[in-house]
């Protein structure tokens, strides 16, 4: 052997054994968990990692609610000034979801985040005019949306989890720095790292089009073979990116695979489809519905450092409530100890203008691709 | 004494170094000064050099630095040009094609163009550099089972860049120039197209890719195994059937009743290596050009037993007045 080659054969071994390190560093640690749910040898399993599983559960863990205040006493209207959502309540049930909401949403910052403490009946803060709304929201998902929150419903602390800011929310992404007249590197929407599409290079924004406006999500046709005129499916390959990379947001959001919803072999399936997928569906709707009649029309209450980098009012994903779990806490039912927000109040009823608002662009999209 | 038999071997053969046969007349001298690289030569030949470039070489590589440079380049526009995060974010960038609104008209430059450009490019250089490996096999004297093998790929490439988006009518079909990009593309075209391994060229591309592994194995492991007795001398073994020879074809009669011959495995291998892209590349081609959905032919077809339903019944809600 040369010289050359046993002087450098030690160090070659060392970069060897560095770069195994390296590509091992990537693997999530053992034991990975399989459990089947659908015919055997159909793939139809939940894959979990226990340990995984227990940090997640540290994190979607609903906190005690405060004991219930009596019904009977004055209102809560006929008591304070500009009371406009829970204005039926006691004073005791009020003054209890009052603490309530602070537990929730604010406990660091206590009543003065939302309120001027001179006069908590004042408007002024924008925060209170949102929190409003917010409730309103809460009672309008327990309310209208029983077919995705079912019996278990949602709080404030659902999405929230002691911050101000729900830590999931998203904003139109930004264009990059030199997009505009740059003759080179379109992103093209995709292909660059992206926590939306999970880290992978897919779309980095697949809910414009999905959870605020009402492009088509299916991309499957119902023939085998390719048909010409009405029956063709012109669905793109750039369009199944799109919807993968939503579909890629849901299973990180819920901390599931596809086959907790799909019956993979055919994903358009819903005879073969486990029921999950129905409760999905209906979620999408929800999310868009949430955006379009709440989030959006608050877009000029908030302050400008509040929105997204193009402006737009955060909004809300599977992420916003799920946060990890594929039932938000675990399906803890938080809010049967909250009935002011399991409906909508009679004084303030919430405008049913989205599904209807974003059903033409739906038409109109058939033909092209979300851009 | 050192043998030279194992898996990983110490030893090895060098001869005098040398340019090889002479070249025929009209073709280019060849360049570089050959010299020896141990390190090489325990994977190979230790002999570096000298290079046979040629015309065809040289213009294959200027068409396909050209394509290489626009690609980086638009990669590096595309994170705002910051080598830094060029290097992070590397396998996560493409030159992707043209949006689906351009069907197959040019694009303006940002929003395609220079993908259409990339791909003229890289198909001129990719045909240079088969016409190459054509051309120096015949000036060997050699038969051109290489310029075809390497034609399979070819083709499946064609197939997956330009014969498939024609008749798809739109460029947007095509893959995008990336690392992980072209692997999402692969996987959004089966998904729809409802699920590629439903699709029986698919399958048996397959076959030929796993069978060209099992060949590969069976071979290079039987002639491993034999080279106590000079089996890796093909020439020789051919010429004058020897002990490794004998010993390497009975092995495979005593255990499966059956053995290819020293020419044969060649075959066997040359055609399952081939077949693979070719018949992946029929598959790709039929997809959405003919069969719009794998599954639902296959089903329709026989191909796959429909399962027992375990799942209570789901309703598509969109049938039951969703929106």
């Amino acid at each position: 052997m040369s010289n050359f080659s046993q002087r450098i054969a030690t160090p070659l071994r060392w970069v060897g054994a560095l770069l195994v390190a390296t590509l091992l560093a990537g693997c999530e640690r053992p034991p990975v968990e399989t459990i089947q749910n659908g015919y055997r040898g159909t793939g139809m399993e939940h894959v979990f990692n226990q340990r995984v599983v227990n940090q997640d559960v540290a994190k979607n863990t609903a906190p005690a609610s405060l004991p219930a205040a009596p019904s009977d006493g004055p209102k809560a209207k006929d008591v304070y000034q500009n009371v406009k959502v829970l204005g039926d309540l006691s004073v005791g049930e009020f003054t209890r979801h009052m603490a309530s909401i602070t537990a929730w949403v604010a406990p660091d910052q206590g009543c003065a985040y939302c309120h001027n403490l001179g006069n908590l009946a004042d408007d002024s803060k924008y925060t209170k005019v949102v929190a409003r709304r917010m409730i309103e929201m809460t009672q309008h998902v327990n309310a209208d949306w029983k077919k995705h929150v079912g019996d278990t419903g949602v709080t404030c602390y659902t999405c929230h989890r002691g911050k101000p800011v729900p830590a999931e929310i998203w904003f139109a992404p930004p264009d990059r720095k030199y997009a505009a007249n740059s003759v080179m590197g379109d992103l093209a929407g995709q292909n660059i790292a992206n926590k939306a599409a999970v880290l992978s290079s897919l779309p980095y924004d697949p809910f414009t089009p999905y959870l605020k406006d009402a492009q088509p999500i299916r991309v499957n046709g119902t023939e085998a073979l390719k048909m010409t005129g009405a029956a063709a499916n012109r669905t793109s390959t750039k369009q199944a990116e799109f919807t993968y990379s939503l579909m890629m947001h849901m299973s990180d959001s819920l901390g599931v695979n596809c086959t907790f919803c799909h019956n993979t072999r055919n994903f358009a399936s819903w005879t073969e489809a486990p029921p999950q997928r129905v409760t999905a569906w209906h979620g999408i709707r929800m999310a868009r519905d949430l955006n379009n009649a709440y989030m959006e029309p608050l877009t000029g209450v908030f302050p400008e450092n509040r929105l997204g980098p193009k402006g737009d009012v955060a909004k809300v994903n599977c992420a916003t409530c799920h946060q990890g779990a594929w039932k938000p806490l675990y399906g803890a039912a938080m809010a049967k100890g909250h009935p002011e927000l399991l409906k909508v109040a009679a004084a303030a009823a919430p405008a049913e203008t989205a599904a209807t608002g974003t059903a033409p662009s739906a038409a109109a999209a058939a033909a092209s691709a979300p851009k | 004494m050192a043998e030279y038999q194992n898996l990983f071997t110490a030893v090895q053969a060098t001869g005098p170094l040398g340019d090889g046969v002479p070249l025929p007349r009209g073709d280019w001298r060849r360049s570089g000064k050959p010299f020896l690289w141990h390190l090489i030569g325990r994977i190979g030949n230790a002999q570096i050099g000298p290079v046979y470039l040629g015309g065809l070489g040289v213009a294959s590589l200027v068409f396909g630095t050209l394509a290489f440079n626009i690609i980086g380049f638009n990669m590096l526009a595309s994170v705002d040009w910051s080598p830094l995060r060029l290097i992070q974010q590397l396998f996560w960038l493409a030159l992707e094609p043209p949006a689906p609104q351009y069907g197959l008209s040019i694009p303006p430059l940002a929003q395609g163009g220079w993908w259409l450009i990339v791909g003229f490019l890289l198909t001129i250089s990719i045909m240079l550099w088969w016409a190459r490996t054509y051309r120096r096999a015949r000036q060997l004297g050699m038969g051109t089972h290489v310029a075809w093998a390497f034609a399979a790929a070819i083709w499946l490439y064609l197939v997956c860049g330009f014969f498939r988006p024609i008749m798809m009518g739109s460029w947007s079909e095509a893959v995008p120039f990336g690392i992980f990009p072209h692997l999402d593309w692969v996987s959004a075209l089966s998904l729809r197209h409802g699920n590629l391994f439903y699709n029986p060229f698919h399958a048996l591309s397959i076959v030929f890719l796993y069978g060209s592994v099992l060949l590969f194995a069976m071979h290079g492991a039987t002639i491993l195994a034999v080279g106590r007795y000079g089996g890796e001398r093909e020439i020789e073994q051919i010429v004058d059937r020897g002990t490794a020879s004998e010993r390497a074809a009975l092995f495979w009669r005593w255990t499966m009743g059956f053995n290819a011959t020293m020419e044969s495995i060649h075959r066997w291998a040359w055609w399952f290596a081939v077949l693979s892209p070719l018949a992946g590349g029929i598959g790709i081609l039929l997809s959405g050009t003919v069969v719009d959905n794998w599954y639902l032919w296959s089903m329709k077809h026989g191909v796959v037993p429909a399962y027992p339903q375990v799942f209570p019944v789901s309703i598509d809600p969109a049938l039951m007045g969703g929106k």
